[in-house]
């Protein structure tokens, strides 16, 4: 048992380790380009892992996940500017996304499967056509704050929520409500039939996954300098944390690190050479994913290790379906 | 008075177009029970199809779609060879989760492409009758989108008449009906889904082509048309392509009537809501079964 154990946190220690040591990165270099991009990165990995809570590991594909981390965004935005200290700002605007999550969850968590997915898009966009039509204006921060801005507040707090973000999945995955997340995923009714109070299960997560993107999306916009408010609420935003949370492998906790790794870095090495390259290549793996390798990068490494430890039998291991 | 019928009729033109959208995604998840979302960007493709022939041959737009109709099925074959005939195999409910993921990975590849062969601009298909209108009863009616509501509605008939009286037609219905029970009786369903999935994309490209001629195209078009298809497909319900069309029609003037009411900004928000509170109103899905 304590065997399996550690092999279990093996990954997850890996990758807290891994940003841990991101940590230092503004000690050593100064460059505003690397931060930026670290910033980026951080910010997909903590995106990613609150989608990764509702979908990889409860099941319930949101495809309207950019509403909330818009709600964040927008919520955090409002107060901070107009004084409100940051922190209580990010607060409430993961409150504000988590109630709302709660609220979409109770009328959403009637639909299964496919048809959660469409529902949630559907009210993604809502969400999106109405904040740009109410408030078409392009967010900027005062002339103060800009004058007062630093980078590595910045890429600390943004480390704090990645680190964050993988502790909380890490957490889950051994915990009672994470189990019974999982239970829901595999078959609900059958969850259900165990003692699994299946919705209090899905409202739960759904709680913790959109108070997460409410936190990022916070975040995001304690970060950008200007953006139009709509932005953030923008499909593109669920696309990317589905992308990254599937390449990686979706309800691991380290999963979404890798895979965001991989596709920030991806991303912005095609950028010089082609625009929206990054989606073309993306777009293609993640469907060879869904067909051929349902547990991605992470699956594929273990079943990389496991050939590479047993020669004779990985062969044979790969033979069955 | 005029203001209001006037939008209604132009609502009702589009709404055409919707219809023949929503039957393409509507047939294939009828029958395959996939949930094809990069129906959107199968449109689209339709839409630079027949860009490139009206404006690279000087077709008319409107004998390019007779083109645009085989290639985007042929296309669809080879879709269903590499990606979703992989997907039929599972059982119904993973199937379309499944299928899900694949049309949105596909989405994106196709999107990107797109961008890559056509640049982002909007573009439209110019043609002798732009502009041109008719006059009927005091209000006006574009020629063009006349013309297209016809080709569409033509198309549904002309899909509905196989499906009803066609011998692969009938095959395609018994098998949307039940597949084991159809495979028992000697139907090679393999060929019934490929015949589907090629109807289906067939009509996308169609679709899309009528986007090009009277309205425009952009490669970020897919996600609205794939929710529009959707909206309507909810809305109708599986089983029947002039419901479908139908559909497409009452979409066309509840988002003509709530921009009038609420403006044209919010014209998209009322045909989300009535698709959430359909489906919130059937949640074990639109196959009727519990």
């Amino acid at each position: 048992m304590k065997v399996a154990r550690r092999a279990e946190f093996r990954g997850p220690t890996a990758a807290v380790v891994t940003l841990g040591a991101l940590g230092l990165v503004p000690l050593l270099v100064g460059r505003e380009d690397l931060l930026n991009l670290g910033v980026v990165f951080l910010l997909t990995v903590a995106l990613a892992q609150s989608w990764n809570v509702i979908a990889g590991l409860a099941g319930q594909v949101n495809l309207g996940h950019a509403a909330f981390f818009g709600l964040g965004a927008l919520v955090t935005r409002e107060l901070w500017v107009t004084g409100t200290s940051i922190g209580l700002a990010m607060a409430a605007g993961a409150a504000v996304a988590a109630a709302a999550g709660v609220a979409v969850g109770l009328a959403a968590f009637r639909l299964r499967g496919a048809y959660f997915a469409i529902g949630t898009l559907a009210l993604g966009e809502i969400l999106r056509i109405s904040v740009g039509n109410v408030l078409s204006e392009i967010s900027t921060l005062p002339a103060a704050t800009i004058a007062g801005y630093r980078l590595t507040a910045r890429y600390y707090a943004a480390l704090a929520l990645a680190v964050g973000s993988v502790l909380i999945v890490t957490a889950l995955g051994v915990s009672r409500l994470g189990l019974g997340m999982q239970a829901v995923r595999e078959d609900e009714a059958a969850a259900a039939a165990s003692g699994v109070g299946a919705l209090g299960v899905k409202l739960r997560a759904v709680a913790l996954s959109t108070a997460l993107a409410g936190l990022t999306g916070g975040l995001f916009a304690y970060y950008h300098i200007s953006y139009y408010p709509q932005h953030p609420f923008s499909p593109v935003w669920t696309f990317d944390a589905v992308l990254v949370t599937f390449i990686g492998g979706a309800g691991t906790a380290h999963g979404p690190v890798l895979g965001a790794a991989f596709y920030v870095l991806f991303k912005e090495y095609l950028a010089v050479r082609w625009v929206d390259a990054h989606l073309l290549i993306f777009g293609t793996l993640f469907v060879l994913i869904v067909l051929l390798l349902p547990g991605g990068l992470v699956e594929a490494g273990q079943r990389l290790s496991r050939r590479l430890a047993r020669p004779g039998a990985g062969a044979a291991a790969s033979a069955g379906p | 008075m005029r203001v209001l019928l006037q939008q209604l009729l132009l609502g009702l033109l589009l709404g055409g177009l919707y219809g023949l959208a929503a039957a393409g995604l509507s047939l294939i998840f009828g029958v395959l029970k996939v949930l094809n979302v990069a129906h959107g960007e199968l449109i689209m493709v339709g839409g630079y199809l027949a860009f490139w022939l009206a404006t690279g041959l000087g077709l008319d737009p409107f004998l390019a779609l007779l083109a645009v109709i085989p290639l985007t099925a042929v296309l669809g074959l080879a879709l269903y060879g590499a990606l979703f005939g992989f997907v039929v195999r599972f059982d119904e409910e993973t199937r379309i989760k499944n299928s899900l993921l694949v049309g949105f990975g596909l989405a994106l590849t196709l999107h990107a492409l797109a961008v890559r062969a056509f640049t982002a601009d909007e573009r439209s298909i110019p043609t002798a009758y732009w502009g041109q209108t008719v006059a009927l009863g005091g209000l006006v009616v574009p020629v063009g989108r006349l013309a297209s509501l016809a080709v569409a509605l033509a198309l549904i008939g002309l899909t509905h008449l196989f499906l009803a009286r066609g011998r692969w037609g009938q095959a395609i219905r018994a098998v949307a009906e039940d597949w084991e029970a159809a495979l028992l009786q000697g139907i090679d369903v393999r060929r019934a889904y490929l015949l589907a999935f090629a109807i289906g994309t067939g009509l996308a490209g169609a679709a899309g082509a009528l986007v090009s001629v009277g309205y425009s195209i952009s490669p970020a078009i897919g996600l609205e048309w794939t929710l529009k298809a959707l909206i309507v497909v909810v809305l109708a319900g599986l089983g029947s392509l002039v419901g479908t069309f139908v559909g497409g029609l009452v979409l066309g003037l509840a988002e003509a009537a709530s921009a009038l009411t609420f403006g044209g900004p919010y014209r998209e928000v009322v045909g989300l809501l009535l698709f959430f509170c359909v489906l919130l109103g059937r949640p074990q899905g639109l196959f009727g079964r519990a």
